[in-house]
């Protein structure tokens, strides 16, 4: 492997060609398109959008120092990254629970972000429980046929393929009766509907199936093992949230103690209503708190000095300091922060209140704060129910 | 930037834990609460401290200490902290001590600081002087005299006076109580004449005294520093008061975990009841984030960064937190129990509550962060 200066410096030539200053403002929904596609290309040739998976999948086949370099180096810069339910989600599980066609057929798209992933876990019955799960896939010659319906798919009527929790048993225990499988959604028999959430938005869908088919070796990990497959996905989603800061509305545009300062207003250098200047003190050094802790906790595993998964205390201090950020904005601005749209409104107003809105989902997706409570009182505490 | 401990760290860790659950069980503090004899601490086991080389971990080699950091007397206090050695860490090591290591006077250096390693000298330090924690609220005067000062005030909650031979007093040379110039720092002989010494009992068993100061004259040759030295010596003591608290937090909250893993109420183990599985959930994340950002400031003051200050109020602020959250949850899920002297959890919640309140409290330190977060 290159040396680790050299492998710098390499990224730093690929950063300095294709990174315009217009795109070093992280991952935002608005970056202009034509510099966007051109960067994502050059990581895609370079393996960088998956830089830890082997090459032969489409990966750059770096090891964690290189990996870890490649991702300063763009932080650095605030380069924005393919971040998608492939990336993240589906690719390790796949590198761990996939057969070598499945590999070879869905990885290299994901490294080359040519095909979009959704994933289809919950339904209007399996929130929470998730478990109780009903969308059905009955065998039909080589295909399954799918039926039923999912709910919170987000990018629904973006993606090409959806990875999906079906029950193909349906006489075992809730649990020993689902399947983990892949189909695409473009064909007869898919159907997504738009959901307008609470802040106007609409990344989310129901999706129903009625006679849509999957091909009977889409089936990940082992037939009826689908919730093993299933949970150790949702290790990987809990991962990502805890170490990033962004939340489903993305980063907003300016830091929050900025925003406060300049809703508050100051007096003698301190914020002037000393309650909110307590708070986002507080908030801050949560978040701080936060990072240092998944930091500590990653060191920690890689020193062999823990078993011990705090991934679930990350989603929920990660939702809770999230929410705190749009609460503090919102009390900051007062009845200002009540606006939707139009004028009357600042700009960075209407941002924060769309993200205060939209932020309240961030302790229910991904497991509700209630559910992360119980897993850590169950798994990490050891206490038996 | 170190957020985990390291190799020498676990082994110092390790050797502590042996030496205090032999030597130092949370009854012994009990006792020494109880007999209220004149020293409130085992001076035997002060000397096998500083036979472990405890008490010279900060010391540089040349005044017999081993020149280690904050991040080692870190790892033993936390230790200390889980079975509520009473002994006099932190007025001497980090205060008294500290001021003396920190300042610059190196005939003093030479002098005190070697037999301090040795566990032969306990150097207290006196600054407060009313109940809420206020460093530069000093009204304390130190009055220009014949080849020094004299000093005359009144100062609270002096950590282990009553059994110092030294102590280092923050006095006044210039300006009103609350101005940040004008402090300076003076070693005191605690038999001077004019020093008055009169132990306090709190209810944490913690010992404490009042010093007054009656024209006591302290010559030119015993100052230390000024301001800038009682900052950094507050900031030390801090941190290492936060490691602390995170170690007594620790152990009171794995008693309450096996409490709830044990007592029956209803048929059942009370830890199968989802009220207090979370209210479990939410106290081991809060002392998770305490610990992480205790071992950040205990490495940001060894490595001498720029936001030391920051990280050492980010610190005690949630430790200060994780302390109460503990505290208050260890007593309430004993139930009646909790309540009785004779269950030890009670002395955890009082130990507790005593250091969320000194060196100040989460409040105190929010606001010193939103200072200088520059808001």
């Amino acid at each position: 492997m290159a040396d680790l200066e050299a492998f710098k410096e390499e990224v730093r030539g690929v950063i300095a060609e294709f990174l315009p200053p217009e795109l070093r403002v992280g991952n935002r929904d608005d970056l202009p398109k034509e510099p966007l596609g051109r960067w994502i290309n050059a990581l895609a040739d370079r393996g960088w959008i998956t830089p830890d998976w082997p090459t032969e999948y489409g990966g750059g086949g770096l090891d964690r120092q290189h990996t870890a370099a490649l991702r300063a180096e763009f932080k650095a810069v605030r380069a924005p990254i393919v971040s998608s339910f492939g990336v993240s989600m589906l690719g390790p599980t796949l590198l761990e629970y996939g057969t070598e066609e499945q590999k070879k057929e869905h990885l290299i798209p994901i490294s080359k972000h040519t095909i979009r992933w959704c994933q289809g876990f919950s339904e209007p019955g399996s929130g929470s429980d998730l478990a109780s799960l009903q969308c059905r896939a009955e065998r039909d010659g080589d295909d399954y046929v799918i039926t039923g319906q999912k709910i919170w798919t987000t990018g629904a009527d973006r993606a090409d393929w959806i990875f999906c929790l079906v029950r193909t048993d349906f006489d075992a225990p809730k649990h020993e009766g689902i399947s983990f499988i892949l189909f695409p959604m473009h064909q007869d028999g898919v159907e997504v509907a738009p959901l307008t959430l609470i802040d106007g938005s609409a990344h989310f869908s129901q999706v129903f199936f009625d006679g849509a088919r999957a091909g009977a070796d889409q089936v990940v990990g082992p037939l009826n093992g689908g919730w093993t497959v299933a949970k150790r996905l949702l290790q990987h989603e809990r991962t990502t949230d805890g170490s990033s800061d962004g939340g489903i509305g993305g980063a907003a545009k300016e830091t929050i103690a900025d925003f406060v300062k300049r809703e508050v207003g100051m007096d003698d250098g301190v914020l002037a209503d000393h309650a909110i200047r307590e708070r986002l003190a507080a908030h801050e050094i949560d978040k701080r708190a936060l990072g240092l802790t998944m930091r500590r906790a990653a060191e920690e595993a890689r020193a062999g000095q823990r078993g011990r998964d705090i991934g679930s205390l990350g989603k929920f201090r990660w939702a809770n300091m999230v929410k705190e950020e749009q609460d503090l904005a919102i009390d900051a601005a007062g009845t200002q922060g009540l606006g939707w749209d139009g004028p009357g409104f600042e700009a960075n107003q209407l941002e924060r209140t769309k993200k205060w809105l939209i932020t309240r989902a961030d302790s229910i997706w991904g497991g509700t704060n209630e559910i992360q409570l119980n897993v850590i009182a169950k798994r990490v505490l050891g206490i038996p129910e | 930037m170190a957020v985990i401990l390291s190799e020498e760290q676990l082994l110092l860790r390790e050797s502590a834990q042996t030496f205090l659950a032999d030597q130092s069980p949370v009854s012994r503090m009990r006792e020494l609460r109880d007999a209220v004899d004149d020293t409130g601490y085992t001076p035997a086991i002060w000397k096998q401290m500083a036979d472990l080389g405890w008490l010279g971990i900060l010391l540089a080699e040349e005044h017999g200490g081993s020149d280690m950091g904050l991040g080692e007397l870190g790892v033993v206090l936390h230790e200390c902290g889980r079975v509520l050695a009473p002994e006099p860490l932190l007025s001497t090591l980090l205060l008294g001590a500290n001021a003396i290591r920190l300042g610059d006077n190196e005939a003093l250096q030479k002098d005190m600081l070697p037999s301090v390693a040795e566990g032969e000298r306990i150097v207290a330090f006196a600054l407060e002087e009313s109940g809420r924690f206020d460093p530069y609220g000093v009204a304390t005067r130190a009055e220009p005299a014949d080849g020094g000062h004299t000093l005359t005030g009144t100062k609270t909650h002096v950590l282990d006076a009553h059994v110092a031979d030294h102590i280092v007093v923050v006095a006044r040379t210039a300006g009103e109580a609350g101005a940040r110039d004008g402090l300076a720092l003076f070693l005191v002989d605690a038999n001077a004449r004019g020093v008055s010494i009169t132990r306090t009992r709190r209810v944490d068993g913690r010992n404490a005294a009042q010093v007054e100061l009656d024209g006591v004259e302290v010559g030119a040759d015993r100052m230390l520093g000024g301001s800038d030295l009682l900052d950094q010596v507050i900031d030390q003591a801090t941190v290492g008061l936060a490691a602390e608290m995170v170690g007594t937090a620790e152990e009171a909250f794995e008693r309450t975990l096996t409490y709830l893993k044990d007592r029956e109420q209803f048929g059942s183990k009370i830890g199968s009841f989802q009220a207090l599985r979370h209210r479990a959930a939410e106290m081991f994340s809060e002392l998770e984030f305490a610990r992480s950002v205790v071992r950040d400031a205990l490495s940001a003051v060894d490595e001498g960064r720029d936001d030391a200050s920051v990280c050492v109020s980010a610190a005690k602020a949630q430790a200060s937190k994780a302390a109460r959250l503990v505290g208050a949850e260890a007593i309430q899920m004993h139930g009646g129990i909790g309540m009785t002297d004779e269950e030890e959890i009670g002395l955890f919640f009082k130990r507790l509550k005593a250091a969320e309140l000194s060196l100040g409290d989460a409040t105190y330190h929010r606001r010193r962060f939103a200072s200088l977060q520059g808001y």
